[in-house]
Protein backbone atom coordinates (compact mmCIF):
# COMPACT_ATOMS: atom_id res chain seq x y z
CA UNK A 1 0.00 0.00 0.00
CA UNK A 2 1.26 3.27 -1.31
CA UNK A 3 0.59 6.91 -0.04
CA UNK A 4 -1.01 7.20 -3.43
CA UNK A 5 -3.39 4.73 -3.08
CA UNK A 6 -4.41 5.85 0.56
CA UNK A 7 -5.16 9.32 -1.15
CA UNK A 8 -7.09 8.70 -4.40
CA UNK A 9 -9.87 6.57 -2.24
CA UNK A 10 -9.96 9.54 0.11
CA UNK A 11 -10.81 11.53 -2.63
CA UNK A 12 -12.96 9.52 -3.98
CA UNK A 13 -15.24 9.07 -1.12
CA UNK A 14 -14.91 12.96 0.10
CA UNK A 15 -16.02 13.96 -3.13
CA UNK A 16 -18.87 11.28 -3.12
CA UNK A 17 -20.14 12.40 0.10
CA UNK A 18 -19.58 15.96 -0.11
CA UNK A 19 -19.08 16.52 3.71
CA UNK A 20 -15.73 18.56 4.47
CA UNK A 21 -13.09 15.71 6.07
CA UNK A 22 -12.09 16.21 9.90
CA UNK A 23 -9.06 15.59 11.32
CA UNK A 24 -9.27 12.61 14.13
CA UNK A 25 -6.55 11.04 15.86
CA UNK A 26 -6.87 7.37 16.78
CA UNK A 27 -5.15 5.21 19.22
CA UNK A 28 -4.55 1.68 18.28
CA UNK A 29 -1.96 -1.25 20.15
CA UNK A 30 -0.51 -3.53 18.16
CA UNK A 31 0.91 -6.80 18.63
CA UNK A 32 4.58 -7.00 17.84
CA UNK A 33 4.40 -8.70 15.19
CA UNK A 34 5.94 -8.10 11.55
CA UNK A 35 2.75 -6.83 9.33
CA UNK A 36 0.65 -5.59 12.06
CA UNK A 37 0.82 -1.76 11.30
CA UNK A 38 -0.01 -2.48 7.90
CA UNK A 39 -2.42 -4.67 8.02
CA UNK A 40 -4.03 -1.67 10.69
CA UNK A 41 -3.68 1.28 8.16
CA UNK A 42 -5.40 -0.76 5.50
CA UNK A 43 -9.46 -0.56 6.70
CA UNK A 44 -8.29 3.26 7.32
CA UNK A 45 -7.35 3.90 3.92
CA UNK A 46 -10.22 1.22 2.32
CA UNK A 47 -12.62 2.98 4.18
CA UNK A 48 -12.53 6.42 3.08
CA UNK A 49 -9.94 7.72 5.78
CA UNK A 50 -6.69 10.02 4.85
CA UNK A 51 -3.94 9.16 6.84
CA UNK A 52 -1.96 12.58 7.94
CA UNK A 53 0.65 11.06 10.78
CA UNK A 54 1.53 8.32 12.32
CA UNK A 55 3.02 8.37 15.40
CA UNK A 56 4.71 4.76 16.57
CA UNK A 57 7.01 4.28 18.93
CA UNK A 58 9.46 1.16 18.64
CA UNK A 59 10.39 0.06 22.03
CA UNK A 60 7.97 1.56 24.39
CA UNK A 61 5.08 -0.36 24.81
CA UNK A 62 1.76 -0.33 26.87
CA UNK A 63 1.17 -1.16 30.41
CA UNK A 64 -0.55 -4.35 28.71
CA UNK A 65 3.15 -5.18 27.04
CA UNK A 66 1.41 -3.95 23.42
CA UNK A 67 2.77 -1.58 21.25
CA UNK A 68 0.77 1.98 21.22
CA UNK A 69 0.46 3.49 17.70
CA UNK A 70 -1.36 6.98 17.39
CA UNK A 71 -2.65 7.27 14.32
CA UNK A 72 -4.02 11.08 13.19
CA UNK A 73 -6.36 10.84 9.92
CA UNK A 74 -9.19 12.96 8.06
CA UNK A 75 -12.12 11.47 7.10
CA UNK A 76 -16.09 12.59 6.05
CA UNK A 77 -17.74 12.52 9.47
CA UNK A 78 -20.05 9.96 8.65
CA UNK A 79 -17.10 7.49 8.01
CA UNK A 80 -15.34 8.02 11.23
CA UNK A 81 -17.68 5.38 13.00
CA UNK A 82 -16.96 2.77 9.93
CA UNK A 83 -13.39 3.11 10.15
CA UNK A 84 -13.09 2.55 13.77
CA UNK A 85 -15.64 -1.02 13.09
CA UNK A 86 -13.15 -2.01 10.34
CA UNK A 87 -10.41 -1.51 12.61
CA UNK A 88 -12.02 -3.68 15.43
CA UNK A 89 -13.57 -6.35 12.69
CA UNK A 90 -9.56 -6.37 11.64
CA UNK A 91 -8.97 -7.67 15.16
CA UNK A 92 -7.23 -4.59 16.05
CA UNK A 93 -7.06 -3.10 19.57
CA UNK A 94 -8.42 0.18 18.98
CA UNK A 95 -8.14 2.30 22.45
CA UNK A 96 -9.72 5.71 21.75
CA UNK A 97 -11.18 7.35 18.43
CA UNK A 98 -12.37 10.71 18.99
CA UNK A 99 -12.89 14.07 16.81
CA UNK A 100 -10.40 15.78 19.55
CA UNK A 101 -6.77 16.54 18.10
CA UNK A 102 -4.80 15.18 21.63
CA UNK A 103 -2.30 18.62 20.93
CA UNK A 104 -0.13 18.85 23.83
CA UNK A 105 2.25 15.90 25.49
CA UNK A 106 3.19 16.19 29.08
CA UNK A 107 6.07 13.77 30.47
CA UNK A 108 5.82 13.27 34.41
CA UNK A 109 7.04 10.90 36.98
CA UNK A 110 5.52 9.29 39.24
CA UNK A 111 6.92 7.39 43.12
CA UNK A 112 5.81 5.23 45.26
CA UNK A 113 4.76 2.26 45.75
CA UNK A 114 3.89 1.33 42.28
CA UNK A 115 3.22 -2.43 41.81
CA UNK A 116 1.05 -2.65 45.14
CA UNK A 117 -1.11 0.50 44.20
CA UNK A 118 -1.95 -1.24 40.63
CA UNK A 119 -0.02 0.84 37.75
CA UNK A 120 -2.55 -0.04 35.42
CA UNK A 121 -5.41 0.72 37.40
CA UNK A 122 -3.54 4.85 38.06
CA UNK A 123 -3.30 4.45 34.54
CA UNK A 124 -6.49 4.13 33.64
CA UNK A 125 -7.68 6.00 36.34
CA UNK A 126 -5.41 8.76 34.42
CA UNK A 127 -6.49 8.20 31.57
CA UNK A 128 -10.37 8.25 32.36
CA UNK A 129 -10.52 11.08 34.79
CA UNK A 130 -7.91 13.39 32.84
CA UNK A 131 -9.42 12.77 29.34
CA UNK A 132 -5.82 11.85 28.53
CA UNK A 133 -3.89 9.50 26.96
CA UNK A 134 -0.71 7.70 28.21
CA UNK A 135 1.07 7.49 25.36
CA UNK A 136 4.42 6.01 27.47
CA UNK A 137 5.27 4.36 30.82
CA UNK A 138 8.70 3.69 31.81
CA UNK A 139 9.29 1.89 34.84
CA UNK A 140 11.86 1.75 36.89
CA UNK A 141 11.19 -0.56 40.24
CA UNK A 142 14.57 -1.17 41.95
CA UNK A 143 15.05 -4.75 43.58
CA UNK A 144 16.32 -5.04 46.51
CA UNK A 145 16.06 -2.52 47.81
CA UNK A 146 13.45 -0.06 49.92
CA UNK A 147 13.85 2.69 47.15
CA UNK A 148 10.26 3.50 45.66
CA UNK A 149 9.59 2.56 42.48
CA UNK A 150 9.05 5.66 39.79
CA UNK A 151 7.73 5.58 36.54
CA UNK A 152 7.95 7.95 33.61
CA UNK A 153 4.86 8.71 31.82
CA UNK A 154 3.87 10.48 28.81
CA UNK A 155 0.40 11.69 28.51
CA UNK A 156 -1.20 13.55 25.63
CA UNK A 157 -3.76 15.99 26.16
CA UNK A 158 -6.48 18.14 24.39
CA UNK A 159 -4.74 21.59 23.60
CA UNK A 160 -5.07 24.33 26.28
CA UNK A 161 -6.36 21.14 28.98
CA UNK A 162 -2.87 20.37 30.33
CA UNK A 163 -3.22 21.70 33.62
CA UNK A 164 -6.50 20.33 34.12
CA UNK A 165 -5.02 17.09 33.46
CA UNK A 166 -1.85 17.65 35.84
CA UNK A 167 -4.73 18.65 38.44
CA UNK A 168 -6.15 15.14 38.24
CA UNK A 169 -3.15 13.09 38.25
CA UNK A 170 -2.28 14.88 41.18
CA UNK A 171 -6.04 13.95 42.92
CA UNK A 172 -5.46 10.65 41.85
CA UNK A 173 -1.35 9.87 42.65
CA UNK A 174 -2.53 11.80 46.53
CA UNK A 175 -5.69 9.20 47.07
CA UNK A 176 -2.69 6.42 46.60
CA UNK A 177 0.02 8.12 48.64
CA UNK A 178 2.15 8.23 45.51
CA UNK A 179 4.23 11.36 44.93
CA UNK A 180 4.35 13.27 41.44
CA UNK A 181 7.57 15.23 39.62
CA UNK A 182 5.60 17.46 37.53
CA UNK A 183 7.03 19.13 34.55
CA UNK A 184 7.81 22.65 34.66
CA UNK A 185 5.30 23.74 31.50
CA UNK A 186 5.52 27.34 32.13
CA UNK A 187 8.55 29.37 30.93
CA UNK A 188 11.87 28.38 29.67
CA UNK A 189 12.49 26.05 32.05
CA UNK B 1 29.52 58.66 52.09
CA UNK B 2 30.62 56.48 54.88
CA UNK B 3 28.15 54.81 57.28
CA UNK B 4 28.43 53.59 60.86
CA UNK B 5 27.00 50.07 60.80
CA UNK B 6 25.92 48.04 64.00
CA UNK B 7 25.63 44.28 63.49
CA UNK B 8 23.59 41.33 64.68
CA UNK B 9 24.45 38.26 64.32
CA UNK B 10 28.08 37.23 64.44
CA UNK B 11 28.08 34.08 62.04
CA UNK B 12 28.95 33.54 58.65
CA UNK B 13 26.52 36.70 57.06
CA UNK B 14 27.54 39.12 60.00
CA UNK B 15 31.02 37.97 60.30
CA UNK B 16 32.07 38.46 56.90
CA UNK B 17 30.10 41.72 56.72
CA UNK B 18 32.39 42.85 59.61
CA UNK B 19 35.36 41.59 57.64
CA UNK B 20 34.06 43.07 54.24
CA UNK B 21 32.47 46.91 54.99
CA UNK B 22 35.90 48.64 54.98
CA UNK B 23 36.36 47.34 50.97
CA UNK B 24 32.89 49.38 50.68
CA UNK B 25 33.75 52.33 52.52
CA UNK B 26 31.61 51.52 55.73
CA UNK B 27 32.28 51.32 59.30
CA UNK B 28 31.40 48.65 61.92
CA UNK B 29 30.84 50.66 64.88
CA UNK B 30 29.13 47.61 67.23
CA UNK B 31 28.62 44.15 66.86
CA UNK B 32 26.82 41.26 68.66
CA UNK B 33 26.19 37.62 68.85
CA UNK B 34 23.47 35.81 70.93
CA UNK B 35 25.39 36.30 74.05
CA UNK B 36 27.58 39.84 73.89
CA UNK B 37 28.25 42.62 71.64
CA UNK B 38 31.47 44.68 71.49
CA UNK B 39 31.16 48.44 70.21
CA UNK B 40 33.82 51.46 69.06
CA UNK B 41 32.86 54.57 67.99
CA UNK B 42 35.69 55.00 65.82
CA UNK B 43 35.37 51.35 64.58
CA UNK B 44 36.04 48.09 65.05
CA UNK B 45 39.13 45.62 64.20
CA UNK B 46 37.67 42.48 62.76
CA UNK B 47 40.77 40.44 63.18
CA UNK B 48 40.71 41.39 66.82
CA UNK B 49 36.95 40.72 67.32
CA UNK B 50 37.20 37.22 65.51
CA UNK B 51 39.96 36.06 68.00
CA UNK B 52 38.34 37.17 71.00
CA UNK B 53 35.14 35.00 69.49
CA UNK B 54 37.27 32.59 68.92
CA UNK B 55 38.85 32.69 72.01
CA UNK B 56 36.03 32.81 74.58
CA UNK B 57 33.31 32.20 72.40
CA UNK B 58 32.20 36.03 72.94
CA UNK B 59 32.70 38.70 70.79
CA UNK B 60 32.78 41.74 73.85
CA UNK B 61 31.93 42.26 77.28
CA UNK B 62 28.47 44.14 76.64
CA UNK B 63 25.21 42.88 76.40
CA UNK B 64 23.82 42.30 73.04
CA UNK B 65 21.09 45.15 73.05
CA UNK B 66 24.10 47.43 73.74
CA UNK B 67 24.54 47.82 69.76
CA UNK B 68 20.94 49.49 69.87
CA UNK B 69 22.62 52.44 72.43
CA UNK B 70 25.49 53.21 70.22
CA UNK B 71 25.74 55.16 67.49
CA UNK B 72 24.93 53.85 64.36
CA UNK B 73 23.20 54.38 60.80
CA UNK B 74 22.23 50.91 59.97
CA UNK B 75 20.81 47.64 61.72
CA UNK B 76 22.37 44.55 59.66
CA UNK B 77 20.14 41.71 60.56
CA UNK B 78 22.26 38.27 60.59
CA UNK B 79 20.75 36.43 63.08
CA UNK B 80 18.74 33.26 62.33
CA UNK B 81 15.96 33.30 60.70
CA UNK B 82 12.84 31.87 62.61
CA UNK B 83 9.60 31.07 61.64
CA UNK B 84 5.98 32.37 62.88
CA UNK B 85 6.97 35.96 65.00
CA UNK B 86 9.89 35.41 63.16
CA UNK B 87 11.47 36.73 66.50
CA UNK B 88 14.38 37.65 67.97
CA UNK B 89 14.92 39.36 64.05
CA UNK B 90 11.68 41.17 64.20
CA UNK B 91 12.10 43.08 67.34
CA UNK B 92 15.89 43.93 66.71
CA UNK B 93 14.19 45.55 62.91
CA UNK B 94 11.28 47.34 65.15
CA UNK B 95 13.97 48.92 67.47
CA UNK B 96 16.27 50.28 64.79
CA UNK B 97 12.97 51.68 62.74
CA UNK B 98 11.78 52.99 66.15
CA UNK B 99 15.05 55.06 66.52
CA UNK B 100 14.88 56.26 62.98
CA UNK B 101 17.54 53.86 62.10
CA UNK B 102 17.86 51.91 58.66
CA UNK B 103 17.71 48.48 58.52
CA UNK B 104 18.96 45.98 56.13
CA UNK B 105 18.32 42.14 56.32
CA UNK B 106 20.00 38.96 55.82
CA UNK B 107 17.07 37.00 57.74
CA UNK B 108 14.46 35.92 55.68
CA UNK B 109 12.11 35.37 58.78
CA UNK B 110 10.11 39.60 59.35
CA UNK B 111 9.91 39.60 55.46
CA UNK B 112 8.68 36.15 54.43
CA UNK B 113 6.50 36.00 57.93
CA UNK B 114 5.76 39.70 58.50
CA UNK B 115 5.79 41.29 55.58
CA UNK B 116 2.44 43.93 56.23
CA UNK B 117 4.03 44.47 59.41
CA UNK B 118 7.81 45.18 58.67
CA UNK B 119 6.47 47.61 56.18
CA UNK B 120 4.01 49.37 58.49
CA UNK B 121 7.28 50.12 61.14
CA UNK B 122 8.95 50.89 58.07
CA UNK B 123 6.08 53.82 57.09
CA UNK B 124 6.45 55.52 60.67
CA UNK B 125 9.78 55.35 60.72
CA UNK B 126 12.63 57.79 58.87
CA UNK B 127 14.65 54.72 58.04
CA UNK B 128 13.94 52.22 55.47
CA UNK B 129 14.06 48.37 55.04
CA UNK B 130 16.30 46.29 52.41
CA UNK B 131 16.42 42.97 52.35
CA UNK B 132 18.34 41.90 49.17
CA UNK B 133 20.57 39.23 50.52
CA UNK B 134 17.28 37.29 51.85
CA UNK B 135 16.57 36.10 48.51
CA UNK B 136 19.56 34.38 46.64
CA UNK B 137 22.89 35.40 48.50
CA UNK B 138 24.70 37.50 46.11
CA UNK B 139 22.21 37.26 42.97
CA UNK B 140 20.81 40.95 42.71
CA UNK B 141 17.07 39.74 42.03
CA UNK B 142 14.81 42.18 44.28
CA UNK B 143 17.33 45.31 42.85
CA UNK B 144 16.34 44.20 39.55
CA UNK B 145 12.62 44.00 40.34
CA UNK B 146 13.21 47.55 42.14
CA UNK B 147 14.75 48.49 38.58
CA UNK B 148 12.46 47.14 36.69
CA UNK B 149 9.14 48.22 38.74
CA UNK B 150 7.06 45.17 40.41
CA UNK B 151 4.07 45.59 38.38
CA UNK B 152 5.98 44.55 35.05
CA UNK B 153 7.09 41.58 36.50
CA UNK B 154 4.25 38.63 36.19
CA UNK B 155 5.95 36.25 38.18
CA UNK B 156 9.42 35.00 39.63
CA UNK B 157 10.49 31.42 39.51
CA UNK B 158 13.96 29.26 39.99
CA UNK B 159 15.91 27.40 42.15
CA UNK B 160 17.19 29.22 45.69
CA UNK B 161 17.97 26.66 48.01
CA UNK B 162 21.54 25.43 46.99
CA UNK B 163 21.68 22.87 49.25
CA UNK B 164 18.46 20.73 47.67
CA UNK B 165 19.92 21.49 43.90
CA UNK B 166 23.40 20.45 45.03
CA UNK B 167 21.71 17.11 46.29
CA UNK B 168 19.62 16.48 42.94
CA UNK B 169 22.59 17.38 40.67
CA UNK B 170 25.29 15.13 42.01
CA UNK B 171 22.09 11.97 42.30
CA UNK B 172 21.86 12.91 39.01
CA UNK B 173 25.58 12.80 38.01
CA UNK B 174 26.16 9.93 39.68
CA UNK B 175 23.29 7.72 40.02
CA UNK B 176 23.29 7.85 43.70
CA UNK B 177 21.09 7.86 46.22
CA UNK B 178 19.36 10.04 48.49
CA UNK B 179 20.98 9.22 51.81
CA UNK B 180 24.29 8.71 50.04
CA UNK B 181 24.34 12.42 48.72
CA UNK B 182 23.17 14.07 51.54
CA UNK B 183 25.95 12.51 53.83
CA UNK B 184 28.70 13.69 51.33
CA UNK B 185 27.07 17.16 51.13
CA UNK B 186 27.42 17.11 55.31
CA UNK B 187 30.55 16.30 55.21
CA UNK B 188 31.51 18.86 52.62
CA UNK B 189 29.53 21.10 54.98
CA UNK B 190 27.32 21.94 51.69
CA UNK B 191 24.28 20.59 53.96
CA UNK B 192 23.64 21.57 57.94
CA UNK B 193 23.02 18.27 60.39
CA UNK B 194 19.58 19.16 60.17
CA UNK B 195 19.13 19.39 56.58
CA UNK B 196 15.00 19.37 56.78
CA UNK B 197 15.40 23.40 56.05
CA UNK B 198 16.43 22.81 52.98
CA UNK B 199 15.52 19.69 51.86
CA UNK B 200 11.79 19.76 53.02
CA UNK B 201 11.74 23.21 51.01
CA UNK B 202 11.10 25.69 53.52
CA UNK B 203 13.88 27.75 53.06
CA UNK B 204 13.27 27.77 49.63
CA UNK B 205 9.50 28.61 50.29
CA UNK B 206 10.88 30.99 52.36
CA UNK B 207 12.52 33.29 49.84
CA UNK B 208 9.71 32.64 47.13
CA UNK B 209 7.11 34.20 49.99
CA UNK B 210 9.45 37.30 50.14
CA UNK B 211 9.51 37.37 46.42
CA UNK B 212 5.38 37.19 46.19
CA UNK B 213 5.22 39.92 48.80
CA UNK B 214 7.69 42.08 47.02
CA UNK B 215 5.77 41.32 43.15
CA UNK B 216 2.35 42.05 44.94
CA UNK B 217 3.32 45.72 45.58
CA UNK B 218 0.91 46.00 48.76
CA UNK B 219 -1.90 43.97 47.34
CA UNK B 220 -1.61 40.66 48.97
CA UNK B 221 -0.04 39.75 51.78
CA UNK B 222 1.96 36.01 52.27
CA UNK B 223 3.82 33.87 54.38
CA UNK B 224 4.57 30.05 54.66
CA UNK B 225 1.84 29.31 55.48
CA UNK B 226 0.17 30.56 51.75
CA UNK B 227 2.96 28.29 50.24
CA UNK B 228 2.46 24.64 48.78
CA UNK B 229 5.57 23.21 49.84
CA UNK B 230 7.15 19.94 48.72
CA UNK B 231 11.04 18.90 49.22
CA UNK B 232 13.01 16.60 47.36
CA UNK B 233 13.33 13.70 50.09
CA UNK B 234 10.33 11.93 47.98
CA UNK B 235 12.64 11.45 44.69
CA UNK B 236 14.47 8.40 44.53
CA UNK B 237 17.74 7.75 42.09
CA UNK B 238 14.76 6.15 39.59
CA UNK B 239 13.12 8.73 38.71
CA UNK B 240 16.20 10.84 38.05
CA UNK B 241 17.17 8.10 36.03
CA UNK B 242 14.05 8.22 34.01
CA UNK B 243 14.26 11.58 33.43
CA UNK B 244 17.77 11.66 32.05
CA UNK B 245 16.60 8.67 29.88
CA UNK B 246 14.19 11.36 28.20
CA UNK B 247 16.58 14.43 28.30
CA UNK B 248 15.34 16.04 31.34
CA UNK B 249 16.30 16.38 34.91
CA UNK B 250 14.61 16.82 38.16
CA UNK B 251 15.13 20.34 40.59
CA UNK B 252 13.82 22.08 43.24
CA UNK B 253 11.72 24.82 41.37
CA UNK B 254 10.31 27.90 43.48
CA UNK B 255 8.00 29.85 41.81
CA UNK B 256 5.94 32.93 43.06
CA UNK B 257 2.85 34.27 40.92
CA UNK B 258 -0.13 35.56 40.68
CA UNK B 259 -1.88 32.45 41.75
CA UNK B 260 0.64 32.53 44.50
CA UNK B 261 4.05 29.68 45.93
CA UNK B 262 4.71 27.01 45.15
CA UNK B 263 7.64 24.95 45.58
CA UNK B 264 7.98 21.49 44.58
CA UNK B 265 10.71 19.01 42.38
CA UNK B 266 9.92 19.37 39.08
CA UNK B 267 11.10 18.00 35.73
CA UNK B 268 12.76 20.83 33.37
CA UNK B 269 15.04 19.74 30.57
CA UNK B 270 18.47 18.85 31.08
CA UNK B 271 20.86 21.83 30.01
CA UNK B 272 17.94 24.48 30.41
CA UNK B 273 18.16 27.83 32.14
CA UNK B 274 17.02 26.22 35.29
CA UNK B 275 18.51 23.15 35.51
CA UNK B 276 21.75 24.56 37.22
CA UNK B 277 24.27 22.05 38.57
CA UNK B 278 26.20 22.05 42.68
CA UNK B 279 25.02 24.75 44.74
CA UNK B 280 24.35 27.72 41.82
CA UNK B 281 21.05 29.75 42.20
CA UNK B 282 19.21 31.14 39.04
CA UNK B 283 16.01 33.30 39.30
CA UNK B 284 13.83 33.55 35.86
CA UNK B 285 11.49 36.65 35.81
CA UNK B 286 8.82 36.83 33.20
CA UNK B 287 8.58 41.12 32.58
CA UNK B 288 5.27 42.31 30.83
CA UNK B 289 7.45 43.92 27.82
CA UNK B 290 10.93 41.97 27.55
CA UNK B 291 10.10 38.85 28.03
CA UNK B 292 12.49 36.66 30.67
CA UNK B 293 15.41 37.61 32.28
CA UNK B 294 17.21 35.16 34.11
CA UNK B 295 19.83 36.20 37.02
CA UNK B 296 22.19 32.79 38.03
CA UNK B 297 24.90 33.01 40.35
CA UNK B 298 26.16 32.19 44.27
CA UNK B 299 23.03 32.04 46.27
CA UNK B 300 24.49 31.69 49.57
CA UNK B 301 27.76 31.41 51.96
CA UNK B 302 29.07 34.27 54.01
CA UNK B 303 30.95 36.77 51.97
CA UNK B 304 28.37 36.67 48.85
CA UNK B 305 25.92 37.48 51.04
CA UNK B 306 27.74 40.37 52.83
CA UNK B 307 28.06 41.41 49.54
CA UNK B 308 24.32 41.80 49.07
CA UNK B 309 23.98 43.00 51.99
CA UNK B 310 26.81 45.71 51.64
CA UNK B 311 25.35 46.78 48.22
CA UNK B 312 22.14 47.28 50.48
CA UNK B 313 23.80 49.65 52.65
CA UNK B 314 25.73 51.50 49.40
CA UNK B 315 22.06 52.35 48.39
CA UNK B 316 20.91 54.14 51.39
CA UNK B 317 23.72 56.43 50.47
N1 LIG C 1 24.70 31.77 55.31
C1 LIG C 1 24.15 32.17 54.17
O1 LIG C 1 24.65 31.87 53.11
C2 LIG C 1 22.91 33.02 54.19
C3 LIG C 1 22.41 33.53 52.98
C4 LIG C 1 21.28 34.35 52.99
C5 LIG C 1 20.67 34.64 54.20
N2 LIG C 1 21.15 34.11 55.36
C6 LIG C 1 20.49 34.45 56.63
O2 LIG C 1 21.34 35.28 57.38
C7 LIG C 1 21.18 35.02 58.76
C8 LIG C 1 22.52 34.66 59.36
O3 LIG C 1 23.02 33.51 58.72
P1 LIG C 1 24.40 32.85 59.14
O4 LIG C 1 24.68 31.80 58.14
O5 LIG C 1 25.39 33.90 59.38
O6 LIG C 1 23.97 32.16 60.52
P2 LIG C 1 24.91 31.55 61.64
O7 LIG C 1 26.28 31.30 61.08
O8 LIG C 1 24.17 30.45 62.27
O9 LIG C 1 25.05 32.74 62.71
C9 LIG C 1 23.96 33.24 63.43
C10 LIG C 1 24.51 34.26 64.41
O10 LIG C 1 23.40 34.92 65.05
C11 LIG C 1 23.74 35.04 66.43
N3 LIG C 1 22.52 35.23 67.22
C12 LIG C 1 21.57 34.33 67.53
N4 LIG C 1 20.61 34.93 68.27
C13 LIG C 1 20.98 36.20 68.45
C14 LIG C 1 20.43 37.32 69.16
N5 LIG C 1 19.27 37.21 69.79
N6 LIG C 1 21.09 38.50 69.12
C15 LIG C 1 22.26 38.63 68.47
N7 LIG C 1 22.84 37.63 67.78
C16 LIG C 1 22.20 36.41 67.78
C17 LIG C 1 24.48 33.77 66.75
O11 LIG C 1 25.19 33.97 67.95
P3 LIG C 1 26.19 32.86 68.59
O12 LIG C 1 27.46 32.98 67.79
O13 LIG C 1 26.35 33.34 69.99
O14 LIG C 1 25.51 31.55 68.45
C18 LIG C 1 25.37 33.64 65.52
O15 LIG C 1 26.53 34.41 65.66
C19 LIG C 1 20.16 33.91 58.88
O16 LIG C 1 18.89 34.48 59.12
C20 LIG C 1 20.20 33.27 57.51
O17 LIG C 1 18.96 32.68 57.16
C21 LIG C 1 22.27 33.33 55.38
Amino acid sequence: MSTQDVESESDAETDGSGELPQPHTIRLELVDEPGQLLSALQPIAENGGNLLSIFHERGNLTPRGHIPVEVDLECPPDRFDTIVDALRDAGINVIRAGAEHFGETVSLILVGDLVDTDLSHTLHSIEDGAEATVTDVSLSAPSGTQEPSSARLRLATRSGKTDEALTVVRDIAAEKDLHVVEPLTEGSA
Amino acid sequence: MSLKLAILGAGAVGGSVLDLAGDYGHEVVAFADSSSSVSDPAGLDAESVHARKERDGVVGDDDPHAVFDTDYDVLIEATPTTLGDAEPGFSHVERALADDRHVVLANKGPVAERYGDLRALEAESEGTVQFEAAVGGAIPVLSTISDLGPSHVTAARGVLNGTANFILSRMAAEGLDYEHVLAEAQDLGVAETDPSFDVDGIDAALKFVILANVLSDGDAEYRLDDADVEGIRNVPGSALDLAAEDGRTVRLIGEATSSGVRVAPRLVPQGSALSVTGTQNIVQLETTHAGQLNISGRGAGGPETATAVLSDVSRLE
